[in-house]
């Protein structure tokens, strides 16, 4: 049996689960420094399960991460390596910058062909972002069937057979080993590093591709390629009778959060 | 989400102490074992972005899992049932997350599958994993018995236990018996040697064995029939896959309920002799013992931070009087107290694994290659802190979680008696710190010594010469003079003085050596130097305060005799 070889999509992003001590600016944008970066949640949770389809099939398969991102996302794919994927490649270029999802899809699309994966795995969507755009955009772009909301997936002879976490229940359905599978946060967190593996490759390379090595059409890279545009955003401040008005300000945050810990809506 | 490695600024920084790179470069017998195996550091810096990154990791395991398994573990307990023990659900997952995360054996020379990390990693991983779960901490430490196999076993017996220690088997230590707890050398578990299946056989019973159901264990002897006291004695393995040891019950305890605590039978159980014959006590036992205060010393320290992190962050969000409890100067001044207890117990925590690890280190060169120049010195040095500080860490640690723990729920209030948050149970598992691996009692007899013979007040006269401040030079000359003078008031006045009041000599020094310990650090942020000044006003106080009591109290006075 031939290695099936996986492409594991991951993006790295800031921890806006944090809720203390920073606040959008007035443009709406995130200072990056403010908060730590980490792999966006459900891309772990999709790790998970390529790994677990790895053991599925007795090891018979090669996950590689791929992600899109400046330099420093390096990072976030050497610590998919420590946590069980086999190998990564970041696309970093200033001519991918300012890619919308449409942009984005379309570069890891071509890193997918370069890779040569067939079976394609991403998180739902990203904490950042939240458009939940790419998976399916990548699986529109590959040409091959999306499978959305995954929980957990199995192999049952050639097929895989996936169950989908949906708002009103699950549903269950079969797809080739060629398919694109978006995971949420319903399903497995994902193991931890492995310390060995993280002391071995505590230096590791991560292979990084310009747009050119995609050898792709260059008007459909980066911003240029992005049809998506941002004319402003603004914070929402619902108000209502009897009420207490907080801004988006870090003390008004904090008073926030200091009132919803002391009723326990969260802990 | 939390980490307690990350979250703990005072961990990292030991790894920069400027003895680390004597101790790391020992270790690594300079660096060449990178050309072995591909995870050994190059140098230096290597080593501790190794020793940062996995202490990182089990951080993250800490505070993630084992934190959050903790109060379920605490009501659950094992169970035991056919002469064997379950764990609770949530130690099993510990255990199993940590196999998985390849951080057992971490202290385990690589060629056994360990990391090969220094005393200092092991011992700041004891300490997280007990800040999240004193109970199951006891399970991870257990896995020290590797070292003892390790210094004293044979090649044979170590390739043969060692790697599994690294794939996660888990170990115990039985010594105590229905009739030897503090008295070990009057342990009686026979062992006889089947000339049938050419193999030593254990029969009899251990009990309060912690872990006790564990795959290998260690275990205390009889080997030499006829005789009574320590010299009989040997040490032996006994791997739970050869049969012949059941679990009669486990006890029901007040803390630690996450670590089965089992009563064993052996019935002509085969076993391994570890090392020489008659030297299980006088020799591996010690030795084991010594590395298991520390390992207990960690465990206090852990339980300490645990509770005076809760009692911080609730003082600071509960409000009484209008305002948050922290305000209030009786609060203040708990916490206060707690933090300088805390931060004192850690530094001396980690001075004392620096020495083991020098010590370690220089042994172990010299089996190697042997020691050169000044070397021989420097290991004896090292040996001598280690096994001075050991025992008053043990000591004061342990008494100082029960201190702290016990102060936490104090700032809790009536909170603080539910079982809903978590200092009840820190309050309960720190308890038996002061008990087992020797009581506190004993701990101030292994100590005492180096009182009498003047080698810890030298020590403490050495440090001052090295305070640069002339007031705090002044203070702590004051007391040293007051130390000096009630040892040398009790030496005067014969033996039975100077048992009643051993223990408070000890802590007399032991309180300086802490203060010294904190002076070096205090320039790091201002609470470390909060925690010297604290620290070093209630050392003067206690000091005074012994040495009145010492003075005016005598064995005649002692009551219900």
């Amino acid at each position: 049996m031939t290695k099936i070889k996986i492409a594991l999509l991951i993006k790295q992003v800031i921890d806006t689960r944090i809720s203390e001590g920073w606040a959008p600016g007035a443009d709406g944008t995130v200072d990056r420094n403010a908060l730590p970066a980490i792999i966006n949640p459900e891309d772990l949770h999709a790790l998970e399960q390529t790994l677990r389809l790895k053991e599925q099939l007795g090891g018979n398969a090669e996950i590689v991460a791929i992600s899109m991102g400046p330099q420093r996302a390096a990072e976030a794919l050497r610590e998919c390596i420590w946590r069980g994927a086999d190998d990564a490649v970041l696309i970093s270029d200033r001519k991918v910058a300012g890619a919308d999802t449409l942009a984005t899809s379309y570069a890891l699309a071509l890193a997918i062909k370069k890779v040569g994966a067939s079976l394609i795995f991403a998180g739902r969507q990203t904490i950042d972002g939240d458009t939940a755009h790419v998976g399916p955009q990548v699986a529109q772009a590959l040409g091959i069937p999306q499978i959305t909301y995954a929980e957990e997936v199995a192999l049952e002879g050639d097929s895989l057979v996936v169950k989908r976490r949906l708002d009103d229940g699950f549903e269950v359905v079969k797809s080739p080993l060629k398919a694109l599978i978006t995971v949420g946060s319903s399903a497995a967190k994902c193991r931890f590093c492995n310390a060995k593996r993280m002391l071995r490759s505590r230096k590791a390379e991560i292979k990084t591709w310009s747009a050119a090595d995609l050898d792709g059409d260059l008007s459909r890279f980066g911003l240029a390629g992005s049809p998506t545009q941002v004319l402003y955003s603004e914070p929402i401040v619902t108000e209502s009778k009897g009420g207490v008005v907080l801004t988006s300000s870090i003390e008004d945050i904090a008073t926030l959060v200091a009132e919803l810990r002391s009723n326990h809506t969260i802990e | 989400m939390g980490n307690f490695y990350k979250d703990n600024i005072r961990l990292k920084r030991q790894f920069t102490h400027p003895l680390m790179h004597e101790i790391v470069a020992l270790r690594e017998k300079n660096y060449t074992e990178s050309e072995q195996f591909d995870y050994a550091p190059t140098d230096f810096e290597d080593a501790v972005e190794c020793y940062d990154s996995t202490m990182a990791l089990l951080g993250e395991i800490c505070a993630d899992v084992i934190a959050t398994n903790a109060p379920y573990v605490d009501r659950q307990g094992p169970s035991c049932a056919n002469g064997r023990v379950t764990y609770a659900d949530g130690t099993q997952e510990n255990h199993r997350t940590l196999t998985e995360a390849s951080l057992y054996g971490m202290s385990l020379p690589r060629r056994f599958d360990g990391l090969n990390f220094p005393t200092v990693a092991a011992i700041m991983a004891a300490e997280m994993v007990a800040r999240a779960d004193a109970g199951f901490e006891n399970i991870w430490s257990l896995q020290d018995c590797a070292e003892t196999i390790n210094e004293f076993g044979d090649e044979e017996l170590k390739a043969e236990m060692l790697p599994r220690i690294a794939r996660g088997e888990t170990c115990s230590m039985d010594l105590t018996e229905p009739d030897a707890g503090s008295d070990l050398q009057s342990a009686m578990l026979r062992a006889w040697w089947d000339d049938e299946t050419q193999t030593w056989r254990l029969t009899g019973v251990k009990r309060f064995i912690t872990n006790g159901d564990a795959h290998i264990k260690l275990i205390l002897a009889r080997s030499e029939e006829g005789t009574t006291d320590a010299r009989g004695l040997s040490l032996f393995v006994y791997h739970k896959d050869w049969g012949g040891v059941t679990v009669r019950r486990i006890e029901r305890k007040l803390g630690i309920k996450g670590s089965p605590t089992c009563e064993l039978v052996f019935d002509n159980a085969p076993a391994k002799l570890v090392g020489s014959r008659r030297m299980g006590l006088i020799k591996y036992v010690m030795s084991l013992m010594n590395g298991a205060r520390l390992g207990i010393g960690a465990q206090a320290v852990g339980i300490s931070e645990a509770a005076l992190q809760a009692a911080h962050q609730y003082a600071l969000e509960r409000k009484q009087f209008g305002r948050p409890i922290i305000e209030l100067t009786a609060v203040a001044e708990m916490l206060s107290v707690m933090q300088a207890k805390v931060d004192a117990s850690r530094a001396l925590l980690y001075e004392t694994a620096r020495f083991v690890d020098l010590a370690k280190g220089y042994t172990e060169k010299a089996k190697n290659e042997g020691l050169e120049g000044d070397e021989r010195q420097r290991n004896k040095w090292a040996q001598r802190n280690a096994d001075m500080l050991t025992p008053i860490l043990k000591l004061l640690a342990s008494e100082y979680s029960n201190q702290v723990t016990y102060d936490a729920i104090q700032v809790f209030g009536g909170s603080g008696v539910v079982e809903d948050f978590p200092v009840a149970r820190l309050y309960r598992d720190a308890r038996v710190t002061t008990i087992y691996e020797g009581t506190s009692q004993l701990q101030v007899v292994a100590a005492v010594k180096y009182i009498s013979n003047g080698e810890l007040p030298a020590s403490i006269r050495e440090r001052i010469a090295s305070i640069s401040e002339p007031e705090l030079a002044e203070r702590f000359t004051h007391l040293a003079d007051e130390l000096e003078h009630a040892v040398n008031y009790c030496t005067e006045r014969g033996n039975d003085l100077f048992t009643l009041h051993q223990r408070r000599l000890v802590e007399m020094g032991g309180h300086i050596v802490m203060s010294q310990l904190l002076y070096a650090e205090r320039g790091v942020d201002e609470r470390a130097e909060q925690s010297f000044r604290h620290y070093l006003a209630m050392t003067e106080a206690w000091s005074a305060e012994r040495k009145r009591f010492i003075e005016i109290f005598s064995p005649e006075q002692i009551g219900l005799k």
